[in-house]
């Protein structure tokens, strides 16, 4: 496959884990956290644990959309598809999340309730412009690069004069989400999680560019590289990400700039702005509330708005008690940490959100690490 | 199945006619549904004989039977339908077991108010399958359901076939140190079949791989008899076929990703679905697993079959108290091949 193969060869492959493993520091440990879940996912499917020095450690970080969702949203969503008979459209790994009393999106359609697996924002307004008679919501989820989607279909329904069409907003910014990260008790004073650099997102850069990192650079003195989703992104950020370090160098490198500039898509970033402004806190499965981390429809659209249309309280659910899924989106623990881990917890029957994603730390692990667990 | 008498009733109206309840009442309707459709072209000395069952011959040897229920959405597809489907997957059953099948059954559940112009098309690619394979349909079942408690037409065919003395072909038979083979490209069917779905519709020239693959088999059991293994990696792919071997074999097993198969055009649009090929099905592919020092020869056999053109060595079985499918990676590295999770989904981001 042109374009892709190159990305993923065994052999330039070999030429990097060399140099990684001649400049790597054997008297000291590399903590990098891959923010994105595509790279979690891109680590774990290619095994690119194997072509990495044992100095080298990778930290999974809190960018997987699927897994970021608090219980109480699907919660909400859940309700809104029953109570108001809506047609709730969403991306296909949400619909497996659980969800409170043993329910999840797939249950509840399988109780009756209307909700559609789509492949785009584009095909929930295409269902409600085929659907007059109903009400129909999109749940929108997602980091930056599916926001923009979410603006245009707003836009559209408003052109095309849709008043059965809604967003049931849950897009969350990146740049937010590593800074609690950064905050947080455990790797500023506890020093518990040790993070010395980050592989910085690959599609949302696309929207936001690499600007918005130059701060965590600067105020946290940690090296930021944005990299691809291809193995081979990977690995030239983790070998660019290990030079920073032994050099003492701590800025924000674009490993990715076959895609990411400095100031990303303009016109995706005005679309969004046109739209959306910044809720003044939102809740994150396993971090919790977080300021200004998340985004809401403006007033003026607030016709397209589920919240304000519908009569939605929010909801704050705790996560089972058994589950790391917080502790782990945090980067305090691993997967095998868990107790429930591969026991009860199963991509089958997943407790928590990181079980269900194949973005999600402990899904990848199970799905294709599990073995080097194995006695 | 009853006669009915030529000459006073008018002929089954095939262009515009639909499926009513009366096609599966018993009656008249009934009769003259199997006579002018399913018996026109299915029509063997078996089937002529109009009894509720077939009597056949069976040759020596031990019998062998599958069943296969065919509940594909789409019904036409690109490179075959729901008719010809039927035929090949319960023939392809049969045969790996190292088995020759023999005799088919048919059972239709047919929905109220589908085209008999439909109906027609795919009882004819049924009949031109089983004919190309030299497989009879013996014996058969007509219901309808009403409106809105099918999907178009299941249907549901039973194979019967033999296997030789000598031939003993399960997957609980692999054993550590093992060679696995694909006989071709995998995923081809499942990318057609989703090419089509209504939320989806991307363009692309993949056509199913549906196909009868017992002459294959012959060759193979021809050329070594010993062969342990046999399946046909249908739904959930390959890395399922391979998990359910490990599991019945008790053994684990390590393949190579660079040495399996994959047409350009399957992994593209496994690419832009988030889908792995492994985990596409397949219609006219099979997996083979024999002794080491039989490789070589097995190989050869099935290359020399126009089925078996682009067969592989893909790995090897090993032993492995977890039971555990291990891939080394095209870019250097190990993963586990699992079992597949709930359906597949697209990944979003």
């Amino acid at each position: 496959m042109k374009y892709v193969d190159e990305f993923r060869d065994g052999e330039l492959a070999k030429g990097i884990a060399a140099r990684i493993a001649n400049e790597a520091d054997p008297s000291r440990t590399y903590h990098f956290m891959e923010f994105c879940g595509g790279h979690t996912h891109a680590i774990s499917r290619y095994g690119v644990k194997d072509l990495l020095p044992a100095s080298v450690v990778m930290v999974h970080g809190p960018g997987c959309p699927v897994c970021v969702l608090p219980i109480g949203r699907i919660d909400m969503a859940i309700e809104l598809a029953i109570r108001e008979k809506a047609i709730l459209c969403t991306y296909a790994d949400t619909m497996r999340v659980p969800a409170s009393g043993g329910l999840s999106l797939m249950k509840a359609k399988a109780k009756g309730a209307d909700i559609r697996m789509v492949y785009s924002a584009s095909d929930a307004l295409r269902i409600a412009q085929e659907n007059p008679g109903r009400e129909v919501v999109f749940l929108a989820i997602g980091f930056e690069t599916t926001t923009p989607p979410t603006a245009l279909v707003v836009k559209q329904a408003a052109a095309l004069g849709l008043a059965n069409f809604s967003v049931f907003c849950n897009h969350v910014l990146t740049p937010a989400a590593i800074s609690h990260i950064l905050e947080s008790p455990e790797v500023r004073e506890l020093g518990t999680v040790k993070i010395d650099g980050f592989v910085g997102p690959a599609h949302v850069s696309t929207i936001i560019g690499s600007q918005p990192y130059d701060y965590f650079a600067e105020e946290y003195a940690k090296p930021v590289v944005i990299a691809g989703f291809e193995p081979l992104d990977v690995m030239q950020a983790i070998l660019m990400l290990v030079r920073q370090v032994n050099e003492g160098r701590a800025e924000v490198e674009n490993e990715f700039s076959r895609a990411v500039t400095a100031d990303g898509n303009a016109k995706a970033k005005a679309l969004v702005a046109e739209i959306f402004e910044l809720r003044r806190a939102f809740e994150w499965r396993g971090l919790g509330r977080v300021p200004y981390s998340a985004l809401r429809l403006k007033d003026e659209w607030a016709a397209f708005d589920a919240e304000r249309r519908f009569d939605m309280p929010e909801r704050s659910v705790p996560d089972n008690k058994a589950c790391e899924c917080g502790a782990i989106l945090r980067g305090v623990k691993k997967p095998v940490d868990c107790k429930v881990f591969g026991t009860a917890c199963t991509p089958e029957t997943p407790m928590g959100s990181c079980m269900v994603s194949s973005e999600g730390a402990c899904a990848a692990h199970y799905t294709y690490g599990r073995f080097r667990n194995a006695a | 199945m009853s006669t009915v008498r030529t000459g006073y009733v008018r002929p089954l109206d095939v262009k515009r006619g639909l499926v009513d309840m009366s096609h599966g009442s018993g009656g008249r309707a009934m009769a003259q549904l199997i006579d002018e459709l399913f018996l026109a072209a299915f029509d063997n000395e078996w089937l002529r004989e109009m009894n509720d069952q077939a009597r056949v011959p069976m040759p020596a040897g031990r019998l062998v039977i599958a069943t296969d229920s065919h509940v594909v959405s789409p019904l036409f597809f690109p490179g075959g339908d729901i008719g010809c489907l039927s035929v090949h997957g319960t023939i392809n059953d049969v045969a790996m077991a190292g088995a020759k099948p023999l005799y088919l059954t048919s059972g239709f559940i047919l929905e109220e108010g589908y085209p008999l112009a439909d109906l027609k098309r795919i009882v004819e690619s049924m009949a031109a399958a089983a004919r190309e394979a030299g497989v009879p349909i013996v014996t058969g079942d007509t219901k309808v359901v009403e409106q809105g408690k099918g999907d178009g037409v299941f249907i549901n065919t039973t194979g019967v076939g033999v296997v030789l003395e000598g031939v003993d072909v399960s997957g609980a038979h692999a054993r550590p140190g093992d060679a696995i083979l694909v006989s071709g490209t995998l995923g081809d069917h499942g990318v057609a079949i989703m090419s089509l779905r209504e939320n989806l519709t991307f363009e692309t020239t993949i056509q199913s791989d549906t196909a009868s693959l017992h002459t294959l088999v012959a060759a193979m059991v021809e050329a070594v008899p010993g062969i342990r293994t046999l399946r046909d990696p249908t739904r959930g792919g390959l890395a399922t076929t391979l998990n359910e071997i490990a599991r019945q074999s008790k053994a684990g097993m390590t393949i190579r990703e660079a040495a399996i198969p994959v047409r350009p055009e399957v992994s593209a649009a496994c690419e832009f679905l988030g889908l792995d090929p492994l985990y596409v099905a397949n219609e006219g592919k099979l997996v083979a697993i024999c002794a080491p020092e039989d490789a070589a020869r097995l190989l050869a056999a099935m290359r020399a079959h126009p089925q078996g053109r682009d067969s592989a060595i893909i790995g090897e079985v090993v032993a492995d108290a977890n039971h555990f499918v291990q891939m080394e990676t095209g870019f250097g590295g190990r993963r586990m091949v699992d079992w597949l999770a709930g359906e597949q989904l697209p990944r979003i981001c």
